[in-house]
């Protein structure tokens, strides 16, 4: 096996296919990961069934699938973090058995994580031969952060080797785990969901890297749930639904995203929404000249002011990192407010015990759903009951009536689709979708009033956007006030009726949304105001702005 | 993830382990528990063969001499009931990830607390039972309870940390009843305080050995009320309540609970509290129930320190604590009849390293496989 992976790694894929594979086609890039018949079973469901996979030398396959279809679990299968129940994998035509991420590697496949291992308090060249056998003292790191540097070079991936990674953003961690992994010598990357925690620029970043790396002869797997990003970066797509294959190796320039999408969901899928007009009622949430400091101590909300009404939903647009997500925490009383306030229904609720926004109909969809979100360790129930535990049915006295609150769960788990065997298995056990929609479903079920959601479709499939989006024009509809934090520009055009866009935490301007259809002036004008143009400032035709 | 290869060749078993990722049913943590206690025994015992005994001999004397009769029995559990109290105090503290280790001077102010109704004397010596235990009782869960607090608040307010500030404030609590000991309480110069009234006395069975001939001679003491009942109560409240709830997320993710509204400096200064009060009441239970005087070794015995290793081997589940203290009682109990005594503390420490191992089991799933190698 290794001799093989050797010779493969010394020649580029099409000598590869000569001297190696002279059973292929010739006129076929050979199969860098052929797995079959893959079987796997977790207790209550079928998370892989008998799925076949191909991966071609030197492409970029896109693995779709609505949440819980079982992509995370195929992947883990290959990167030897999980053993499958049935079933053969094949590197570049030898069978291989992994029992851990180490032969994995070995074999030369990596996989980064959506959720980053890395030691916050040690460099990226510490971090990077963590668990290598070599160096076996740490002295001469430099000549390490050299390597490594170069190796940054080889395939676009800048960051500093010596710089610690709590200092890093999360784009940057991303590109540490990529060279983690190259490092290693893989040359099968598989990535879940890499996008779903890049700002834009970052995502073009990411995408030169990719490229970069099949053409020097690497190949890439590549798990999304956006359909745009699919069809401009992958060479051919697959798509599991239940753990099912439904689409293999289909080339990702023939297909428009409406078929991928009716593909994963088994449905047609309504990609656009049906905004109805409304008038919006009196203020409920509004925001006064509000100033606040970020984790590290600097500035990043700098005199905000904005409102949102009963029954209109208002987004705000920004590139990541320029104070949304601290503005939401400001509103969730979970951030210090150093000057200004917010209001909710004209009370106070900056700088004041968060648990009086929840008694009186906030609801919060965080941005970080494992760590703030939810408590990976509890149960569903537990996990449903966070924001009504207080109050009866759940609340007997100062006791807690668990057959209501299991009832309650059971009664969230059918409404809203969470797909979990029981509502006492802990969260930490559910898909990326599934637990966004158990934290969905609690902020919901509480009919609020005013709602801040941060990022809410962040990591859900196609089906679940859609039903994500119904449910907030359904609280639109219900007269409650949405504030809606997101960076995808198109779900905040067609369903805000209001937009802010921010920049460095101050109010570049707002425009009003009249069509739900992207229009071009209208893109351009947010993205211009996104890196810091003011409205004012803007020479826009026709489209339809508001002081 | 490690992987033993039982021999290189083809066909092979193979033992693989991989992490568990499913929850485990509710029987298999006790199941791997009880295995893990029967594989340190057999341990133990090759030791015990190697060093020129009898294992079978030195279990079976082991095994009488702290559950032989009833009398031993007795003996066993009137051992076990100060663990159980100062476990169930670990455990509350521990669920919330306050490393709440001193129990041992929660107990002895508790002791201390209960002690001062009788000496100072708070109430007249012939008080009833009735009057006079519940006021000691109350009096040793309120100075075990300021125990705790003061560490809790020191966490909340100025995040002190709370394992320096608890494990200090263990020996101010033993200066503190040594002062009176020897001092202010003291029994013509000895080392100790006079004895209590029977009144201010927990209750033995042998107390009833007039109407209940079968009670003649056993030392077990209303103490272990204090203990059942306070493992329900605490059952109850961390499984069943509000509070209980906000502790458990609280140790589960405290950025979640704070964003569930749930105020952390309260329950840390709560739950500390509480933590101190019960090992407080352990004090109390054998101040008043064994030793019937104030005096400060045998109340300086290490309770709070075993309360640690009991609340983690019964994983912190107030029921599985009474079980747990039993066998330690046994084990403490045993130490006084075998020699060389060090043969209990030995079966003690293979035990404990067993149950920790076997923690592995729990995480952790062993595959057989035979396969080819490469
Ligand atoms: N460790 C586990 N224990 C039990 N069930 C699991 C485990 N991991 C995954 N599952 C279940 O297997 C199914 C497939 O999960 P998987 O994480 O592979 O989905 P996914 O396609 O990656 O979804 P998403 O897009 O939401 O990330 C889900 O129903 C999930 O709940
Ligand atoms: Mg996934």
């Amino acid at each position: 096996m290794c001799t093989c992976f050797l010779v493969y790694l010394a020649t580029s894929p099409l000598e590869h296919a000569v001297t190696a594979n002279t059973t292929t086609d010739l006129q076929q890039p050979p199969l860098a990961v052929e797995m079959r018949g893959i079987v796997k079973r977790f207790p209550g469901v079928l998370a892989n069934d008998h799925v076949n996979f191909e991966l071609r030398a030197g492409e970029i396959h896109a693995l779709l699938g609505e949440n819980g279809a079982g992509k995370s679990t195929l992947m883990n299968i290959l990167a030897g973090l999980y053993k499958q129940d049935a079933g053969t994998i094949k590197v570049k035509g030898k069978t291989l058995e992994f029992s851990s991420p180490r032969d994995a590697i070995k074999a030369g496949i990596g996989m980064v994580h959506q959720h980053f291992m890395l030691v916050p308090s040690q460099t990226v060249t510490e971090n990077i031969l963590l668990g290598l056998d070599e160096p076996r003292f740490l002295m001469r790191l430099q000549e390490y952060d050299k390597k490594i540097a170069d190796l940054g070079d080889k395939y676009g991936l800048k960051v500093d080797p010596r710089t610690k990674i709590w200092q890093l953003s999360v784009g940057e961690q991303q590109r540490v785990e990529l060279l983690k992994m190259l490092y290693r010598g893989a040359d099968v990357l598989v990535m879940d969901e890499p996008t779903a925690v890049l700002a834009p620029q970052e995502i073009e970043g990411l995408f030169e890297t990719l490229h970069s790396m099949v053409a020097q002869g690497k190949s890439v797997i590549f798990i999304s749930h956006k359909l745009n990003e699919v069809a401009s970066i992958a060479d051919r797509v697959s798509v599991l639904r239940r753990g099912k294959v439904t689409a293999s190796g289909v080339p990702a320039k023939g297909v428009s995203r409406q078929e991928l999408a009716s593909m994963m969901v088994g449905r047609e899928v309504a990609l656009a929404v049906d905004k109805k007009p409304k008038t919006p009622g009196e203020i409920i949430l509004d925001v006064k000249d509000v100033h606040a400091e970020n984790d590290k101590g600097l500035p990043c909300l700098r005199g905000l002011s904005l409102h949102v009404r009963a029954g209109e939903i208002v987004g705000i647009a920004g590139v990541a990192g320029n104070g949304q997500v601290e503005l939401s925490q400001v509103i969730a009383g979970l951030r210090p407010c150093k000057k200004g306030q917010a209001l909710l229904n004209g009370k106070k609720v900056s700088n004041r015990d968060t648990r009086y926004g929840i008694e009186h109909g906030m609801s919060y969809v965080p941005e970080d759903r494992t760590h703030v979100g939810s408590s990976p360790n509890l149960s569903v129930t537990d996990n449903v009951i966070m924001k009504n535990y207080r109050k009866p049915p759940i609340s007997k006295g100062s006791m807690l009536d668990m057959s209501a609150a299991t009832k309650f769960a059971q009664e969230l788990k059918e409404a809203y689709d969470i797909i979990v065997p029981t509502v006492n298995t802990p969260v930490r056990l559910l898909s990326g979708g599934n637990l966004q929609r158990v934290i969905l479903a609690r902020e919901i079920s509480g009919h609020p009033n005013f709602m801040v959601a941060v990022q809410p479709t962040r990591g859900l499939d196609v089906g679940a956007i859609e039903g994500v989006h119904r449910l907030l024009l359904t609280q639109r509809e219900a007269d409650a006030a949405v504030l809606l934090i997101s960076e995808e520009l198109e779900e905040l055009i067609a369903l805000s009726d209001r937009i802010y866009v921010i920049y460095e935490g101050r109010m570049m301007g707002e425009i009003k949304v009249e069509g739900a259809e992207p229009d071009k002036t209208l893109m351009d004008a947010i993205g211009l105001m996104m890196t810091g143009t003011p409205l004012e400032q803007i020479h826009m035709e026709g489209a339809p702005t508001h002081g | 993830m490690a992987e033993w290869t039982a021999s290189k060749k083809r066909g092979a078993l193979r033992v693989q382990l991989e992490p568990r990722l499913d929850v485990p049913p509710a029987w298999f943590p006790v199941a791997v528990s009880l295995g893990a206690v029967f594989v340190a025994l057999i341990l133990g015992g090759i030791v015990i063969a190697f060093s020129g005994g009898n294992p079978f001999a030195t279990y079976a004397y082991i095994a009488r001499a702290s559950f032989g009769d009833i009398g031993v029995l007795s003996d066993t559990i009137v051992k076990a009931t100060p663990i159980i109290l100062t476990a169930l105090a670990c455990s509350i503290a521990f669920r919330m990830k306050l490393w709440n280790i001193g129990a041992e001077g929660q107990f002895i102010m508790g002791a201390w607390g209960a002690s001062a109704v009788v000496l100072a004397p708070l109430l007249p010596p012939e008080t009833t039972r009735w009057l006079f235990i519940p006021a000691m009782a109350l009096a040793g869960f309120g100075m075990g309870g300021v125990w705790g607090l003061i560490p809790g608040y020191l966490k909340a307010k100025f995040n002190v940390n709370e394992i320096i500030s608890s494990l200090m404030l263990n020996y101010i609590a033993v200066s503190w009843v040594n002062y009176w000991v020897f001092g202010v309480w003291s029994e013509g110069g000895f080392q100790m305080s006079p004895k209590f009234p029977t009144n201010a006395s927990l209750p033995r069975l042998s107390d009833y050995a007039e109407t209940i001939p079968f009670f003649r001679g056993l030392t077990t003491h209303a103490g272990l009320i204090f203990g059942i009942l306070a493992a329900i109560a605490l059952w109850f409240i961390v499984y069943r309540s509000r509070w209980g709830y906000e502790i458990r997320l609280i140790g589960d993710n405290p950025r979640a609970a704070k964003y569930a509204g749930i105020n952390i400096v309260r329950n840390t200064i709560l739950v500390m509290a509480l933590s101190g009060a019960l090992a407080g009441l352990g004090g109390v239970s054998e101040v008043a129930g064994v030793v019937r005087r104030l005096q400060t070794a045998p109340l300086n015995a290490g309770y709070g320190f075993t309360g640690i290793i009991v609340a983690w081997l019964a994983k912190l589940h107030p029921l599985a604590i009474i079980l747990v203290s039993i066998l330690f009682g046994a084990l403490i109990l045993a130490g006084r009849e075998i020699q060389p005594s060090g043969i209990p503390k030995m079966i003690q420490g293979i035990i404990l390293v067993c149950l920790i191992a076997s923690d592995f089991l729990l995480r952790y799933r062993l595959r057989f496989t035979r396969g080819e190698v490469e």
